[in-house]
């Protein structure tokens, strides 16, 4: 029995190499697929773009070396013992040898597993601490993220910004980093904060301050999702990141100061906004619209998207989007607003003034 | 007696029973193999509804934007999916299994508690049927039915009556608590059943694995569902009685009700591998012609997963924000399970090592489960590495991890036992032809879904979706998944149409059709209501072995 073993040692041995060699040769393709940045890009987590996820991707290639390494053992015992000791017409009926055990073949799969979950538990404790306990730089851009039933809300409190759905940060060159860190809060059900290629899920939870941090080596849209069950719409709450150049950053900042615009001959629209039920969850600046339980409006159209990345932000969305939510996002909290089609396209020529 | 008499007696034998007295019988029985087998036929019941759940699933799935179902019916069908598998399906056949092999294991006539054991059984059935009841009461008086569409781990504040008006949030709760207090007895009634009533001879030492397993399980039950029970009372005190436990609006904890259910959710996933465990421990020395190799050490493994199990649970909060130390603790104890339970992978190898493997079905599927597991343990370890567990955690990687455990491993293992012991059940073996033809639908089906599922996860697919955007590297990957899903469906399909053929032209199988070595196989097929005609005493682990080899019996090496 245990002179089997070591042979097939050899045999295993021979057979790692070989395996590890093309299974790291199925990652490096899987992480070249998606290499060039653009802008619907595929949120793989092997093409990390952010020091916490490329901590985590390093970290992954070990485990995955190790567990990798354990298939390959145990499986090619199994197979070995399937194909060795299947019953053959020459030995059927006879009884092979009842062996009840070994102690010394029993300690020896004890203590290896354990050395081997020794080191595991190190290694990832040592990207816990990096990832989770970074200190934040003065340099840092804060945000906080408010999870919403089914979007994002964004207030840069520092700059005085508040926008929902698009996030945009500024590109953080190593020289002179510029993370995001981001507090994380929910105003109902339990979200998760997920960009693969930048980090992994942080959940907002009510009741919960949580944070979370970022910072892109490279500019560009980077697409995640929420990923805790959050109700109906969960499906669909979309998220997106802008990763601005330095320039590009604080004309967006700035861009976003400005009160809204108001063009007088869009002022009918802006009355039905003002006379409807819009107000009582929408905000748009210097207007009596203050509500917060949807977002804000002020620069609406400086975003791609609407409804969380539902839709892109075209006339033809937005006006379908009053008029019928749920053909767009079945179930989000956006209720259908039963305007008139005057009245709807003046509403719609009203919000394509809020730059 | 009268001639008359005579001629009704000769005219009336036990098959042409009038049928509302045959289902009086099975009403009112408190045998333990007759309520074995109705658990069995209870969990095929919502094998097959969830199962259904589950193609509704994947044909939503097979395209982005597709729109097979509404969001909400979406919401619904996973919630009663995971729901049903877990505690409607998995639950039921584990204690089908224990209930009716236990006492035949040990040499007992009966449970410890016959009638205790029958009313957790109508116990478990009532919650199933109240939770599908659920899609036509589950709005209450005021709307159309409804079931709960709040996910099987239903987190606060989900649940609360702000987000989850009517009644479908109490259907789940109630359910689950009706049918946990079910569960709470029959565990109870097992331990007993074990410590007690064993034939002389039948040291803890000597018990068969299965047994050994099945006392670990239900030791597991009675600490992993009083949690979730207290926690479902309490859920029920927020919704009715004004209680802020969980109410995030008012000043309640969210995180409080993830610890709660997962206090309860880690432990139930060996509560629903160990029962698989303990059917490899069985089938791989049967067919491996060996005992099983480092019996004492396999008891102390199962022990170990055990009390391990207990300590596990915040893996499943890693992205919850716990702070460095928090997750580093959970990483240790989640790594640590490893330790066990790569002993008994290697045990099961070391039995099947130097023996005669003989592949009939049963044997199959415990390969089958080998290979899967095996995987299911390494995906674990990536999942249970923190830092790399908030890129998968709340991915499909993790739905493709979890199913690897619940239909790789714990289906697969159910499987085996339905071919190693339905011919004791039924007295017919089941058709080999259709069980190797199940296997290998099955296994193939199985990979083409689960495995591929890994891959969405790795490239930011979130679960529990609806619908997905196009253009993400996700569509192809999720039509070839549904495609396995549903040979998956077929091969289930054949597997019925085996148990329902078998049943009526399967072949005799006499006492002992494997050849084995446990007490269960020494009475006939299927064994009389009181099991045993004379107490057995046994003197081995085998007391069949020794029966067979006077020449060599195991006793003299114990």
């Amino acid at each position: 029995m245990t002179n089997m073993h070591k042979m097939e040692w050899r045999v295993v041995a021979a057979r790692v190499s070989g395996i590890l060699v093309i299974l790291t040769g199925v990652l490096l393709a899987a992480g070249m697929c998606t290499a060039s940045p653009h802008d619907n890009p595929v949120p793989n987590i092997f093409d990390p773009r952010s020091t916490p996820a490329e901590s985590i991707r390093d970290h992954s290639y070990f485990v995955l070396a190790i567990t990798g390494l354990i298939f390959l053992v145990v499986i090619s015992l199994l197979v070995y013992a399937v194909v060795k000791f299947r019953d053959k017409p020459l030995t059927a009926g006879r009884e092979p040898a009842q062996v009840y055990g070994s102690t010394q073949i029993e300690l020896a799969w004890t203590i290896i597993p354990v050395l081997i979950v020794f080191v595991l538990f190190l290694a990832t404790a040592r990207v816990i601490h990096a990832i989770e306990d970074a200190r934040k730089p003065a340099t840092a851009v804060e945000v906080t993220a408010i999870g919403h039933q089914f979007w994002w809300e964004y207030r840069y409190p520092a700059l005085g910004v508040v926008t929902a759905n698009e996030l945009h940060v500024p590109v953080s060159d190593p020289a002179h980093a510029t993370p995001t860190f981001l507090t994380l809060l929910s105003a109902d059900t339990d979200h998760s904060f997920w960009v693969p290629q930048l980090a992994g899920k942080t959940d907002l939870i009510p009741n919960r301050v949580n944070h979370t941090w970022i910072d892109p080596h490279q500019t560009g849209v980077y697409v995640g999702q929420c990923a805790q069950y959050c109700g109906t719409q969960h499906g669909k709450m979309l998220l997106r990141v802008s990763v601005d150049s330095p320039e590009e950053f604080a004309a967006w900042v700035q861009a976003q100061k400005q009160p809204a615009n108001h063009d007088d001959k869009a002022s009918a629209g802006r009355r039905v906004f003002e006379t409807t039920a819009c107000i009582n969850c929408h905000a748009v600046g210097g207007t009596n619209g203050t509500g917060r339980f949807g977002p804000d409006l002020t620069h609406l159209m400086s975003r791609d998207t609407i409804a969380a990345g539902a839709a892109l932000n075209t006339h033809e969305n937005l006006r379908l989007w009053m008029q019928n939510p749920d053909a767009i996002k079945p179930g989000s909290l956006m209720p259908a607003m039963k305007l008139s089609d005057a009245d709807l396209d003046a509403l719609v020529r009203y919000l394509e003034t809020l730059r | 007696m009268s001639s008359d008499a005579m001629a009704i007696h000769q005219g009336t034998d036990v098959g042409s029973r009038p049928w509302v007295e045959t289902l009086h019988g099975w009403v009112t029985t408190v045998d333990h193999k007759r309520l074995g087998i109705l658990y069995i036929l209870y969990a095929l019941l919502f094998l097959a509804v969830a199962g259904s759940e589950a193609m509704i699933i994947r044909i939503q799935l097979m395209y982005p934007h597709n729109s097979f179902v509404s969001p909400q019916v979406f919401n619904r069908i996973f919630t009663m999916h995971g729901t049903t598998m877990v505690f409607f399906v998995g639950i039921p056949v584990l204690f089908g299994l224990a209930n009716y092999l236990v006492p035949l294991m040990i040499g007992a006539r009966d449970m410890a508690f016959p009638r205790l054991n029958a009313f957790s059984f109508w116990l478990t059935a009532l919650g199933g049927f109240l939770l599908y009841f659920s899609f036509l009461g589950g709005s209450g008086l005021y709307g159309a039915g409804n079931a709960p569409d709040v996910g099987w781990w239903a987190y606060a504040p989900l649940t609360s009556r702000a987000f989850s008006p009517g009644h479908s949030s109490d259907y789940w709760t109630i359910s689950l608590l009706v049918a946990g207090f079910g569960s709470i007895g029959t565990a109870i009634n097992i331990i007993a059943t074990i410590l007690c009533m064993r034939c002389p001879g039948m040291k803890l030492s000597r018990m068969p694995l299965l047994v050994w397993l099945n006392l670990v399980v239900s030791g597991m039950v009675l600490i992993a569902i009083t949690p979730l029970s207290a926690a479902q009372i309490m859920l029920c005190v927020d919704r009715y009685l004004g209680g802020h436990f969980f109410d995030t609006q008012a000043g309640g904890s969210a995180a409080l009700w993830m610890h709660f259910f997962w206090i309860f959710g880690h432990p139930e996933v060996y509560i629903l591998i160990l029962p698989a465990f303990a059917v490899l421990s069985e089938v791989i020395p049967v067919f491996s012609r060996k005992p099983m190799f480092g019996y004492p050490v396999m008891v102390g493994a199962t022990i170990a997963i055990g009390f391990i199990s207990m300590s596990v649970w915040a893996h499943h909060m890693f992205s919850i924000g716990m702070s460095s130390y928090g997750n580093a603790f959970f990483v240790l104890t989640t790594m640590a399970i490893a330790v066990p339970t790569g002993i008994k992978i290697f045990n099961w190898l070391g039995t099947m090592w130097g023996g005669r493997i003989i592949f009939k079905t049963p044997m199959l599927f415990c390969i089958g489960f080998l290979f899967n597991f095996l995987i299911a343990g390494l995906t674990g370890i990536m999942l249970g590495s923190a830092a790399f567990n908030w890129q998968l955690t709340g991915s499909y990687f993790v739905v493709a991890h979890f199913h690897y455990t619940l239909s790789g491993s714990f289906l697969f293992g159910i499987f085996a036992a339905f071919y190693y012991w339905h011919p004791k059940i039924t007295g017919r073996m089941l058709g080999e032809r259709l069980g190797k033809l199940h296997f290998w639908l099955f296994f193939i089906g199985f990979h083409v879904c689960f495995d591929l599922m890994h891959i969405p996860g790795l490239l930011g697919m979130a679960r529990r979706i609806y619908t997905y955007e196009p253009g993400r590297g996700w569509d192809t990957l999720n039509l070839l998944i549904s495609i396995g899903a549903f040979i998956q469906g077929i091969a289930t399909l054949i597997f019925v149409a085996n148990l329902i053929i078998s049943y009526f032209k399967g072949a005799k199988a006499g006492n002992d059709p494997w050849d084995a070595w446990t007490l269960e196989w020494s009475v006939s097929s299927p064994p009389p209501a009181y099991n045993f005609a004379s107490i057995p005493t046994v003197a081995s682990r085998r007391p069949l072995w020794d029966l067979k080899h006077p020449e060599d019996p195991d006793s003299r090496y114990e």
